[in-house]
């Protein structure tokens, strides 16, 4: 197993000695090469599940096993895609791709002809020069997605990262996901609220509760043939069967998120 | 608005102001001129003034005194910024304790320690240098402060993920959001830089363009503390150009237009 969560449970401290518990016991495993999605409402926690897997964050009980030794600190073994912009703002996007290699102690010249591979690979070739500010939002990712695909991680995190984008930038993100992916089939553990999305990137979708202790409360294998085309495979009928059946499980959840969010003080 | 037009609008108004200057202190209204020359001068005193200067060639001189107060007090204020700054944000602690009195100091309005610095350095460059040196030093001190502690939460993570140590963390991002916070308080630190150098000059000295000023001053010569004046403010002009230039190249990875002032 790439990675065994065993009743995870996560809590902050919160304001007036409280403890807020955003999920609870959560039971999951990742094997080698498979890839994950993982789908919950607002504020589920979902986040929160990537970050204990990253090491980001310890959880209160239960156990993470990363390739079956038990995780201390941060996760060495994965690379984390975050939700909001984390690149380095003053790196072009060469050196911001480049700099994982480099710091692992790689000669700087061998560091930038592996980031001018990846660049490639990630579709931005010609912007090698470009300082973030000067990308996309796409574009941004894309580098992202390089810089921790350079280090070649044995696990992929990915919290929501083509949430920002449109809708066919998301589109052509995902292609290029699953075929980066799918030339060495990294486990990935892909956050997202978007189920049609989860269903076209994943082997299995796993679905979150609304939070505050949230659990995982279902799991799904995913029965579409690889390789995909993410827009092709909506017309599917195992797809379309697929996310009804997930979205009746749902579509309860968000239901029960907003109204949970909508009380006073649910903010915490 | 085009830049030739920008120009023309911008000379328009120095032209129009020099005008009005040299008709209120030479020509009579209702028999009599408003603004005497002997409080306001004239725009042509002035000027035959400031090109005295610099055709007898003793301007020259006072401008670099200046400037080589300025930039001393410049560099020693910045790196002392720098320095403690980073240090004070990677060490809550010490900046705790050194809280109080930081503000206590920055409080305090730098003219008073002119003459305690007179006093301990002597009415040579020096004790300009170091009054300029306690302007400057906190501006820097408190930006450097600012951007080691801001420096966003998601791009640390990321550093961490990617595998960096503390002191790669430490060169990778925090010290280059530290100078950049800098290099955005540039504009401001030279000028207090002047400042702190020209004010020193202006309470006592033998050099320099607070010196002239202040000369000047003392005999009535308005002409002279106009020229001197206007000397001064060209000299920063020039200074915050090669600023303006510098932080274009530091600064290249910066959104345009965010953090310019």
């Amino acid at each position: 197993m790439a990675v065994a969560l065993e009743d995870a449970t996560v809590a902050f401290r919160i304001a007036g000695g409280r403890v807020y518990t955003a999920v609870e016991k959560a039971r999951l495993t990742v094997p080698h090469g498979e890839f994950v999605a993982i789908v919950g409402p607002t504020d589920c926690g979902k986040s929160t599940l990537l970050n204990v897997v990253a090491g980001l964050l310890k959880p209160a009980g239960g156990s993470v096993r990363i390739f079956n030794a038990p995780l201390h600190g941060l996760n060495p073994r994965a690379g984390y895609l975050f939700q909001a912009d984390a690149l380095f703002p003053w790196k072009t996007a060469l050196d911001n791709v480049a700099i994982g290699l480099e710091i692992a102690g790689v000669r700087r010249a061998d560091a930038l002809e592996r980031a001018r591979d990846f660049l490639g690979a990630v579709g931005l070739g010609a912007f090698t020069g470009r300082y973030p500010h000067m990308l996309s939002g796409g574009q941004r990712k894309r580098v992202g997605l390089a810089q921790v695909l350079i280090r070649d991680p044995r696990i992929l995190l990915m919290d929501e990262p083509f949430g920002p984008l449109d809708a066919q930038t998301r589109q052509i993100m995902g292609d290029l996901l699953l075929r980066l992916w799918s030339a060495d089939r990294k486990a990935v553990l892909f956050v997202t609220h978007d189920l049609e999305e989860a269903i076209a990137l994943a082997d299995r979708v796993v679905i979150m509760s609304a939070g505050p202790r949230s659990r995982i409360i279902g799991d799904w294998r995913v029965p579409l043939a690889r390789p995909r085309d993410i827009l092709e495979v909506r017309m599917e009928r195992d797809f379309q069967a697929l996310h009804r059946e997930i979205w009746s499980v749902l579509k309860q959840e968000v239901t029960r998120g907003y109204a949970q969010s909508a009380q006073p003080g649910a903010a915490a | 608005m085009n830049r030739g037009w920008l120009l023309f609008l911008q000379l328009l108004v120095a032209i129009v102001a020099i005008l009005l200057w040299h008709l209120l202190t030479t020509v009579p209204l209702f028999g009599r001129i408003v603004l005497p020359p002997f409080f306001f001068s004239n725009p042509i005193d002035v000027g035959s003034q400031v090109v005295a200067w610099f055709v007898s060639g003793v301007i020259w001189k006072h401008l670099l005194i200046t400037l080589v107060e300025s930039m001393l007090a410049f560099v020693i204020g910045s790196i002392g910024g720098v320095v403690i700054g980073f240090w004070f944000a990677r060490q809550p602690r010490v900046a705790a304790v050194f809280d109080p009195y930081i503000k206590m100091a920055n409080a305090l309005p730098r003219v008073v320690l002119a003459p305690i610095f007179a006093l301990w350095l002597g009415l040579g460059i020096w004790s300009k240098v170091a009054l300029g040196v306690t302007l400057v030093f906190f501006i820097v001190f408190f930006n450097v402060y600012q951007g080691v502690r801001e420096v966003s939460a998601t791009v640390l993570d990321n550093g961490r993920m990617l595998g960096m140590s503390e002191r790669q963390l430490t060169r990778h991002v925090y010290w280059p959001s530290a100078l950049s916070w800098m290099f955005s308080s540039l504009h401001t630190s030279v000028g207090f830089a002047v400042v702190g150098a020209v004010v020193g000059e202006y309470l006592g000295s033998a050099a320099g363009l607070g010196y002239l000023i202040q000369q000047a001053e003392g005999i009535f010569d308005v002409a002279a503390v106009f020229a001197g004046m206007f000397v001064l403010s060209a000299f920063v002009i020039l200074i915050d150009l090669g600023v303006t230039a510098i932080e274009r190249r530091l600064l290249a990875w910066r959104p345009a237009g965010a953090g310019s002032h």
